[in-house]
């Protein structure tokens, strides 16, 4: 599937996409935070305090407790600011 | 009705934008438009420029959901929301929101409600520089949590915004 970050999200990664493949067991929007900040520093700076993070798959906002099985698409980002 | 909905990195015209929604038409009473602006400072430091990054597929979709549930709600007569990205400098437009409606009450609804969930739902986020130069003076914008309630106001059980 391919991520997505924006603003803060993409600079604390250091890219602005990537394609990955979860392992197995990693199900839902907060497993795939989890797994991913233990990809490297850049990640667990990123993703340090999740409860901040939004996301969304396929272009719509999900909750953290949202599968991704399925997901083309999943983007992570701060909350908007825009208007 | 024809809703207007568009992202540009350009700047746009308001008055003609609000001058298209009512021309040739006898049953809007009532035209609301609200034009957000850069503003040249920052909790009193001076701003040199504001960039707005976006997330363009998802952004236009959000919004023409929005604009799709304001009409579900009020009778409106005509709707155009235009959000601009990129460098925007003091002085400049951000964002227009025009709704026409047959009474005034509709049409002053209907564009608070946009430009409440505009601010807080669309896939847009602010970074500001600020006069200094250096690459610590560009400061990501943090979302308000008063920006949060005017948007929670709109439904009537005000649980996680995460997700509807």
């Amino acid at each position: 599937m391919k991520l997505r970050y924006f603003a803060w999200v993409r600079e604390r990664i250091g890219k602005p996409e990537e394609e990955i493949e979860p392992p197995a067991g990693v199900a839902t929007i907060a497993d795939l935070v989890t797994w991913l900040s233990g990809r490297g520093e850049e990640y667990a700076h990123a993703f340090e305090n999740p409860r901040v993070i939004r996301a969304a798959i396929d272009r719509a906002h999900v909750r953290s407790d949202a599968a991704i099985s399925g997901a083309r698409e999943i983007a992570f980002f701060p909350p908007m600011t825009g208007g | 009705m024809a809703a207007t909905v568009r992202l540009q990195r350009e700047p746009f015209d308001a008055a003609s934008e609000a001058e298209k929604l009512r021309r040739g038409r006898r049953d809007i009473g009532a035209v609301v438009m609200f034009t957000g602006i850069c503003r040249g400072d920052e909790a009193g430091a001076p701003l040199l420029a504001m960039t707005l990054e976006h997330y363009p597929d998802m952004a236009e979709a959000e919004i023409v959901r929005h604009v799709t549930a304001a009409e579900r709600r009020w009778p409106l007569l005509g709707v155009a929301v235009i959000h601009r990205y990129g460098r925007i400098q003091p002085g400049e437009d951000i964002v227009l929101v025009v709704t026409a409606a047959a009474h005034r009450q509709d049409a002053f609804a209907a564009a608070e409600f946009l430009m409440d969930y505009l601010k807080t739902r669309a896939p847009f986020w602010k970074q500001i520089e600020l006069a200094g130069g250096g690459a610590t003076d560009k400061i990501w914008v943090e979302a308000k949590r008063s920006d949060d309630a005017l948007a929670d106001r709109w439904t009537p059980s005000s649980g996680s915004r995460a997700a509807e």
